[in-house]
């Protein structure tokens, strides 16, 4: 007992040392590197800004809400668990799956509402719709949606903002990513570049 | 390219970048074990904490350590949550709850880092930075520490001597993990994850909304956090976050930092044993059993089973487009085959068998290659086992690494192997006949009862990834899982060091014609299949009711 007593004593002398060096010198020596030019705007958060005004991060995925329901101009994001509605925008101050199974009924419920009111929206047959637009992502706050989820939405983008269906979909093709070196990653489109680009286009 | 071939391709160049990192790493980790030079920090930290780097411990003083040292550091962290409020960079988030303090002092000393808690409202930067930082770093290191400890027990003989504690301890933060965890957040960084001071970043979204996105020193916690096998993160949705891990890069990044420790040490344990073939012999199985849950897992990941999969036509609830399921299968088996814990999908949302084999992989006791340091002797330990059985086969006593494997030492891997066992079936059979367990559950059925298996064995096996749906904010699971996190960590690390202690003090034996050689497929395959049995024999009755039942329904 003694002897705990004692290398506790010595225990804490050396966590305090190692609290310096590992607690407050790492992570402000490696903030301090992350401020060189080149690095900052990755370590602010990779934020968009548009005419002087920040407009989201390029990694964060929040669905943008119609005024107008009936004339929905964007391109929407993948379904976040953390939102009341089946297909409305996640919060981004915070971050979460819905973590239910797949023999769930309140889950296959959830994603049977949502191919119905996607496929509305488009106007398609609910067969067409693809598996990431019905399925929340791990972190609510995904950035991106697959190219299938991305075609589907083209015809009514270009429907409701008078912008070509051909320009719309050069669009979506140049804010594509594909695999990096053919395959690190997925092929994914990035929303809120999408929906910026499209909204520059229709002016 | 189709998306397997993709996959394919990613773990190929994982193991590429494994492969180039092994020599270099395990020889430097062998040389920093070994040499008797000390540098001039881990000077002034010896003298700030007066103790004598030259002093070798008995295994009762080097346990003794351990233990002093862990138990003030469950202390120190769980100060610092309480007093959250008077530290800079706490943006009002308050006093931590004393449950969840309690739970996260602990979850963070044993290398477990579960998180019940809502990190962007709960934990400030300063908690998360001079609390939970240090513990990514220390805990890992007394892993470390202690594997090395064992590995002397089989390199020296005829002493009570085991090593120098602090000295192990203080090399492994400052010689190994520190240097590499800096340049992998740097990396970081500069593949797109966020390190910020600021809380978060207002914006005018494109529809005119206006929301907060929230903003953390992510990549200097993030890099630790994979390369000590920790596996807490800075937000809540941990490596699914895009701000954590951005693209497909990140995460690959990532998934190298969790197993590059682990998988090099098998090249040190052999260097300082003075035969790199016995630790080939290690990663061999390590390796065999990885590749072979990987297949399990991605296989039942990319083949949708369960009405609500089939009916959305693919396995994408919980997951993220930019890592598909390729991505998520890589990253999930290499966190639950090591004591990390982090997650990029969430396991909960997994398809019977896929999940069940995240789950299988802690029950091995996490040697796919294991936590840092942990891994290491948790394979050890059931080699002894190994030779043991193998020794009854023959009626001869067992020797490994020319020590023989008396009663005690028996007795000592015996305990270290079943501590886990026990504590996670007692504790999820106990959490089984509360009243109250089925209202903390997300999932109906054979589900449900995954998620209340995954939860004790990730805290008894110190991982801390969560079948996460489980709600374990009531003081039950914060204290029954707290308990198991202490008991699977440190009734082995004590059984460990025993073993450690035993073994030095034996006089080598010398290889005869009727010794059984370590270094072979024979070998191989009797470690490999006293893991696998051992983890069948224990959790077989438990995995049918809770996966296996849902993989079939």
């Amino acid at each position: 007992m003694k002897q705990l007593l004692k290398q506790s004593a010595a225990g804490l002398r050396v966590l305090l040392v190692l609290t310096v060096l590992t607690g407050i010198l790492y992570p402000l020596g490696v903030w301090a590197v992350s401020r060189l030019p080149g690095l900052s705007a990755n370590a602010e958060g990779s934020v968009i800004q548009v005419d002087g005004r920040a407009v989201g991060s390029r990694h964060i995925g929040v669905d943008p809400v119609a005024a107008d329901p009936a004339r929905d101009p964007w391109f929407h994001t993948r379904p976040s668990a953390g939102s009341a509605d089946p297909l409305g925008p996640g919060d981004p101050s915070t971050s979460g799956g819905s973590n239910k199974a797949a023999d769930n009924t309140d889950l296959v419920d959830m994603i049977r509402q949502r191919i119905d009111l996607v496929a509305r929206r488009e106007g398609v047959d609910p067969a067409k719709v693809p598996a990431d637009a019905v399925t929340a992502s791990a972190s609510g706050l995904d950035p991106d949606i697959g190219p299938a989820y991305a075609d589907l939405q083209v015809p009514r983008v270009a429907r409701v903002t008078g912008v070509p269906e051909d320009r719309i979909r050069a669009l979506v093709v140049e804010h594509t990513s594909g695999r990096d070196l053919g395959f690190v990653g997925e092929p994914a489109v990035n929303v809120l570049e999408l929906n910026l680009a499209v909204q520059a286009a229709s002016g | 390219m189709s998306a397997t071939a993709a996959g394919l391709l990613q773990a190929g160049l994982l193991l590429l970048a494994l492969a180039v990192g092994y020599r270099p790493l395990g020889d430097h980790m062998a040389r920093v074990f070994s040499t008797g030079k000390h540098w001039r920090v881990e000077k002034a930290v010896y003298r700030v904490g007066r103790v004598d780097p030259d002093a070798q411990q008995h295994w009762k003083t080097y346990a003794s350590s351990v233990l002093g040292f862990s138990a003030v550091s469950v202390v120190l962290l769980f100060l610092v949550q309480r007093l959250q409020s008077l530290l800079p960079f706490d943006f009002d988030r308050g006093p931590v709850p004393v449950g969840v303090a309690f739970n996260t002092a602990i979850s963070f000393v044993t290398n477990t880092n579960w998180q019940s808690y809502l990190p962007e409202k709960v934990m400030g930067h300063t908690v998360q930075m001079v609390g939970l930082t240090v513990q990514n770093f220390v805990s890992a290191a007394v892993g470390l520490a202690v594997a090395i400890a064992l590995v002397r027990g089989f390199t020296r003989a005829g002493t009570d001597r085991i090593g120098n504690f602090w000295v192990d301890l203080v090399r492994g933060t400052v010689r190994v993990l520190l240097p590499l965890a800096f340049i992998s957040a740097v990396l970081l960084v500069a593949l797109g994850v966020v390190m910020s001071l600021k809380s978060g970043v207002d914006v005018t979204n494109p529809d005119g909304s206006a929301g907060r996105i929230a903003l953390a020193p992510a990549a200097s916690q993030e890099a630790i956090k994979e390369l000590g096998t920790n596996g807490g993160g800075i937000f809540n949705a941990n490596s699914a976050h895009p701000l954590e891990n951005p693209n497909g890069w990140t995460n690959l990044v990532e998934i190298y930092l969790i197993l590059v420790i682990p998988v090099s040490l098998t090249r040190t344990f052999g260097t300082l044993v003075g035969n790199r073939r016995q630790g080939y012999v290690l990663l061999s199985v390590m390796g065999v059993i990885w590749a072979a849950m990987l297949t399990v897992i991605w296989w039942a990941e990319s083949h949708p089973n369960g009405p609500a999969a089939l009916l959305a036509g693919a396995g994408m609830e919980g997951k993220e487009q930019r890592f598909g399921i390729a991505g998520s299968a890589l990253f999930a088996n290499a966190t639950t085959g090591t004591s990390t814990g982090a997650v990029n999908s969430m396991h909960d949302s997994f398809s019977g068998l896929g999940g069940g084999g995240t789950m299988l992989n802690m029950l091995f006791g996490e040697m796919t290659p294991g936590g840092v340091g942990t891994g290491l002797y948790s394979v050890l330990i059931m080699a002894v086992i190994a030779m043991f059985l193998a020794g009854l086969m023959v009626g001869r006593t067992p020797e490994y690494l020319g020590k023989k494997l008396g009663r005690r030492e028996v007795t000592c891997a015996a305990i270290a192997m079943l501590a886990m066992p026990v504590v996670v079936l007692v504790g999820a059979g106990a959490a089984l006949l509360l009243p109250s367990t089925p209202g903390a559950l997300n999932n109906p059925g054979a589900h449900g009862l995954s998620e209340i298996l995954y939860a004790y064995a990730s805290a008894s096996n110190n991982n801390g990834s969560a079948f996460a749906g489980i709600t374990v904010t009531s003081d039950w699971f914060q204290i029954t899982l707290g308990l198991c996190m202490l008991f699977g960590r440190f009734i082995p690390i004590l059984a460990v060091l025993c073993l450690a202690g035993s073994l030095a003090a034996q006089k080598k034996v010398p290889e005869t014609a009727g010794t059984l050689p370590t270094t072979g497929p024979l070998f191989a395959t009797m470690l490999g299949g006293t893991v696998v049995l051992v983890a069948a024999l224990t959790f077989i009755p438990a995995l049918a009711l809770g996966p296996i039942a849902e993989a079939l329904a």
